[in-house]
């Protein structure tokens, strides 16, 4: 975004921006940033706080006045994400001879569609909700031993791909399945990774690839990288 | 350490691009200014041709358009709060209420949405694809620049 910034204004363009890595905007030093520390994801902050949101706007929007730069300045509050799953409800195990995290799936899917009707999707970078049941079913497998090349056929033969639209199908359906104000970043990937089938799955899949030596960018990306 | 926490160490170890004799551009007064947004969000509709993993290319979004994808390929951000509302990634709403009110001049007519995950050297954003997003807005008489990151 800073070396946007710098484009830009080569062009002729004033520009203002909201920086969420302090190191990096400072090192860059575009003409005019606002750095805040909310959590990634979320450069303005809060979603569905319109004065919240207004606030971010009105504290870069002043940077404009600056008579050179670079002008960096500090929102001052500080935004935390927070790894405490969300609590959602969660379907009972209905069809024993599946795989739990295909069963799991398939219990959410009602949820997934609420969620589309109010805020339509991001699943779809390989495959649609009718096909996270199936991938998650080849994803079990090699986290039971299945060789990811050999043995099984990835849907999309895009691992990060898929990983993106079984997780975001998830993330979507908790939105649907949790009571409350709305959750802090990083609440649903915790949800996503730590408690439900299908992101014990995906953790368990992605660790069997790299002992496989399956190639970095095909493992490493499928979950976030501190996980 | 937290994931967030893990990205900015991470981030504070890479190499960035000098920029000497960096340009510095006074805008129009405020409320006469006309604002755009561009994001490295990777956002995108329906139509448009979906980002690839490490795309230099970008897309414009009409003013209008709401119905929006968020196809940054990185895991390693929070999603579900663009899932929740829009505005948190790409504030086009709160740039609307502003120009209701005269604080800003204008909404431009078409915004910009960049991938975040570029090659390291940047060397396409800042000669090719950059530029020509910078020359449309030119032309749509954008006066300001909002730069939202994800």
């Amino acid at each position: 975004m800073s070396v946007l910034a710098h484009v830009f204004e080569a062009a002729g363009l004033s520009t203002v921006v909201l920086a969420s890595m302090k190191d990096v905007v400072e090192a860059v030093a575009p003409p005019r940033a606002l750095f805040c520390e909310f959590p990634l994801g979320r450069p303005l902050g809060k979603p569905l706080d319109t004065d919240f949101q207004t606030d971010v706007l009105h504290r870069a929007f002043a940077l404009l006045d600056a008579e050179s730069g670079p002008a960096l300045a500090e929102h001052p509050e500080v935004i935390e994400a927070t790894e405490e799953p969300l609590a959602c409800a969660m379907p009972a195990r209905f069809d024993p001879n599946l795989p739990a995290a295909v069963d799991e799936a398939r219990g959410i899917r009602k949820a997934y569609d609420r969620s589309v009707a109010k805020r339509g999707t991001s699943v779809g970078r390989s495959f649609d909700a009718d096909g996270v049941p199936d991938a998650l079913a080849v994803f079990h497998q090699i986290a039971e031993g299945a060789h990811w090349k050999n043995d099984v056929s990835i849907p999309g033969k895009n691992t990060v791909a898929a990983a993106h639209d079984i997780r975001t199908y998830y993330e979507e359906a908790a939105l649907e399945l949790v009571e409350g104000p709305p959750p802090g970043g990083r609440q649903a990937e915790a949800w996503y990774f730590d408690t439900t089938e299908a992101g014990k799955t995906m953790l368990a899949a992605r660790k069997a690839m790299a002992d496989q030596e399956a190639p970095f960018g095909f493992w490493f990306y499928m979950a976030p990288g501190h996980r | 350490m937290s994931g967030d926490q893990a990205m900015r160490s991470h981030a504070g170890t890479l190499p960035v691009p000098e920029f000497a004799d960096a340009a510095f551009v006074t805008p129009p007064p405020l409320a006469e200014a006309r604002v755009a947004i561009v994001t490295s969000a990777a956002l995108h509709t329906k139509d448009h041709e979906a980002f690839g993993n490490t795309d230099t290319s970008f897309r414009s979004i009409d003013r209008a358009e709401r119905d929006l994808i968020l196809g940054h390929w990185s895991p390693n951000f929070d999603r579900n709060g663009f899932a929740i509302d829009l505005n948190v990634v790409y504030p086009i709403d709160r740039l609307e209420e502003l120009a209701a009110a005269g604080i800003i001049g204008d909404v431009a007519p078409k915004h910009y949405s960049f991938a975040g995950n570029q090659p390291d050297d940047v060397a396409t954003i800042r000669l090719d694809s950059g530029p020509t997003a910078a020359a449309e807005m030119v032309a749509d008489g954008v006066d300001v620049v909002l730069l939202t990151p994800v």
